[in-house]
């Protein structure tokens, strides 16, 4: 009796272990089944970058079979929509270009103030107050600031200002104004990052030799933060070059040659949204320009970031 | 007293040039702090200006009348649905991706090139103009696909734009919790995908949640892309599924801006005021979740 006892719980013990090593291949499948989605997950991103460059790529290609590239890069007159059409993309780009120089012109110096002033001089309370409020600018929607940049920039105070003659209603300059406010936060913010990432020592030896604090900021840290900065200036340019809805109401749709900040430009942005709000027909070569310009588009953002990534790796091992 | 004063030469002020810098130094407080100040002087003009134009628009019909051509009896209704639903449609699609990208790079992936190309990509992905995103739309889902400028490919469009920056933020997530709690939850026999799904993503959730929310409010106010899409139209239906063709907030208020008269420029900040409490709500609860786990 007292052996079959054992005997049954043995017989027990074995079933619930065969149970168990049954179990483990079931949960190693179902594991296996996981990974493989996790990872089809993760291809998405991949299958974007592909999708992107396969679609600019295709439909550039259509165009390029209409119009030279020759005319596309030497021609210097853009006048896609009446005829006789004409693709050289200079104009474009320079309206990008315009709007890039007169937003880092105000954006710079204000930017970089408000860094090194959060990093060196503010008290952390203040800074602690300071920051989130500058990186608000950051998350408001680009339409907004449009807005801002049609009615009040150029209504409100740049016609007054300078007078209607000299400030045509839609100006580089009032886009340019805004598009430096929505990329203060990306440089104050990334400056600020490199200059607190500067060792303490190299801040204290100077003090140690007499320098002022100003000195200390200016001869010392921002140098030594240099590539930091950098970085961001290059981030904030990719992100002027690729936004569209500020240029897009502000700027104008004029195509000009020129770097004045008072005229009537377009943007490579800017065409695209024009041509994005009409019903071009499909598979005619304006359709198609806008692929051709999109691609010029995309490759001037990807080296922009590309060169930031790299400069901020190399900063990196510096000091690590 | 006399005494004092014959040696009272030796003062711890400085003098001439040394007092000069000094003095430059101090000044230069005040320069650096006036441009911090800039932005946050912008940040309010900008909300008082908002403020004084469109406050008198908002009332109970601006919000659920249809678009008009007459100024006055304009509304948000067919918006602010097409807003809810390209975000709910997005959101579902958008989020159970990245997080699982998410995972598996931090989780599972070899450590390997595969998953460098993947990383470099996805910063390099976070990089791309938001238009460059309504064109591979317009491409991919409008025209290849036959989708129309409807509801999903609106969603597909955002969420391929919201995903590499969801990613980045459950990365980082994902990546402060302690692997001591993995470890222990691996020692006792849970499998890699239990240990991850009950100890990591529980741990990790505020730090995604709050990237979750910060992408939310980019994609509610992204307008290129959609206008890309093909969803500058008038709409004077109520959505009713994933088919119809659609328009947002933004789009309505670039619509407004772009008209001359006045009375629409009222609309489109009334129009701004609704969309700014919608993203600076969003942002506040980011920060609050933060703030909240933040001690643990």
């Amino acid at each position: 009796m007292k052996g079959e006892c054992a005997l049954q719980a043995t017989v027990d013990q074995q079933a619930a272990l065969a149970r168990a090593l049954r179990k483990q291949p079931f949960r190693r499948t179902s594991e296996m089944v996981i990974k493989t989605l996790l990872l089809l997950c993760a291809a998405v991103s991949l299958l974007t970058t592909a999708l992107i460059v396969f679609v600019l790529f295709s439909e550039a290609w259509t165009f390029f079979e209409h119009v030279s590239l020759a005319e596309f890069f030497l021609d210097t007159d853009w006048q896609p929509l009446f005829e006789p059409s004409s693709f050289g993309i200079w104009e474009l780009v320079a309206g990008t270009m315009n709007v890039v120089l007169w937003s880092l012109v105000f954006a710079l110096p204000v930017g970089l103030g408000t860094a090194i002033y959060l990093s060196e001089y503010a008290h952390p309370r203040t800074r602690k107050v300071l920051k989130p409020l500058l990186e608000a600018l950051a998350g408001v929607p680009t339409v907004v600031y449009a807005y801002f940049a049609l009615t009040v920039v150029t209504q409100d105070v740049l016609q007054p200002l300078f007078g209607r003659d000299n400030i045509p209603i839609f100006n580089s300059l009032s886009a340019s104004l805004m598009l430096a406010v929505m990329i203060l936060p990306t440089i104050a913010s990334i400056s600020e990052d490199a200059m607190a990432s500067v060792p303490r020592d190299l801040r204290e030896a100077a003090y140690g030799l007499g320098s002022t604090r100003m000195e200390v900021a200016l001869r010392v840290v921002v140098p030594a933060a240099l590539s930091g900065i950098i970085a961001a200036i290059l981030l904030a340019t990719a992100r002027v070059v690729g936004e569209t809805m500020i240029v897009a109401i502000a700027a104008g749709s004029t195509p000009h040659l020129t770097l004045w900040p008072n005229e009537s430009i377009q943007t490579m942005t800017g065409f695209m949204l024009q041509i994005g709000l009409g019903d071009v027909a499909r598979g005619s070569v304006k359709y198609q320009s806008l692929f051709a310009v999109a691609l010029v588009l995309f490759m001037m953002t990807l080296i922009f970031n590309i060169a930031a990534t790299l400069i901020v790796g190399r900063y990196r091992e510096e000091y690590e | 007293m006399a005494q004092r004063e014959a040696t009272a030469p030796v003062s711890l002020r400085a003098s001439g040039a040394v007092a000069r810098r000094q003095a430059v130094s101090r000044g230069s407080r005040y320069v650096l702090l006036a441009a911090t100040l800039v932005g946050v002087f912008v940040l309010l003009v900008l909300a008082y200006e908002t403020a004084i134009e469109g406050a008198d628009r908002i009332s109970w019909s601006f919000i659920t009348n249809y678009p008009s051509r007459f100024a006055d009896q304009a509304g948000l209704r067919s918006s602010i649905l097409g807003t809810a639903w390209v975000m709910g449609a997005t959101i579902a699609l958008a989020f159970p991706i990245a997080i699982g990208t998410a995972i598996w790079m931090e989780e599972f992936a070899p450590r390997n090139i595969l998953l460098t190309i993947v990383k470099l990509n996805l910063a390099n992905l976070a990089g791309v103009p938001s238009i460059i995103y309504g064109i591979l739309g317009l491409a991919l889902f409008v025209r290849f696909l036959e989708m129309g400028p409807s509801i999903l490919a609106g969603a597909f469009t955002l969420s391929l734009m919201i995903i590499p920056m969801t990613v980045i933020a459950s990365q980082e997530a994902i990546r402060q919790v302690p692997p001591s709690i993995k470890e222990a939850s691996l020692a006792v026999g849970a499998t890699h995908w239990q240990t991850v799904r009950h100890h990591v993503l529980p741990g990790a959730m505020p730090g995604i949640m709050t990237g979750i929310i910060l992408a939310t409010s980019r994609a509610i106010g992204e307008t290129a892309a959609l206008i890309m899409i093909g969803a500058f139209t008038f709409i004077a239906f109520d959505n009713t599924s994933l088919t119809d063709d659609f328009t947002t907030v933004p789009i309505q208020i670039y619509n407004w801006t772009i008209r001359p008269q006045e009375a629409f420029r009222q609309n489109a900040a009334a129009a701004i005021i609704l969309l700014m409490v919608a993203v600076v709500g969003l942002n506040l609860i980011a920060a609050l979740i933060r703030e909240r786990f933040r001690r643990e």
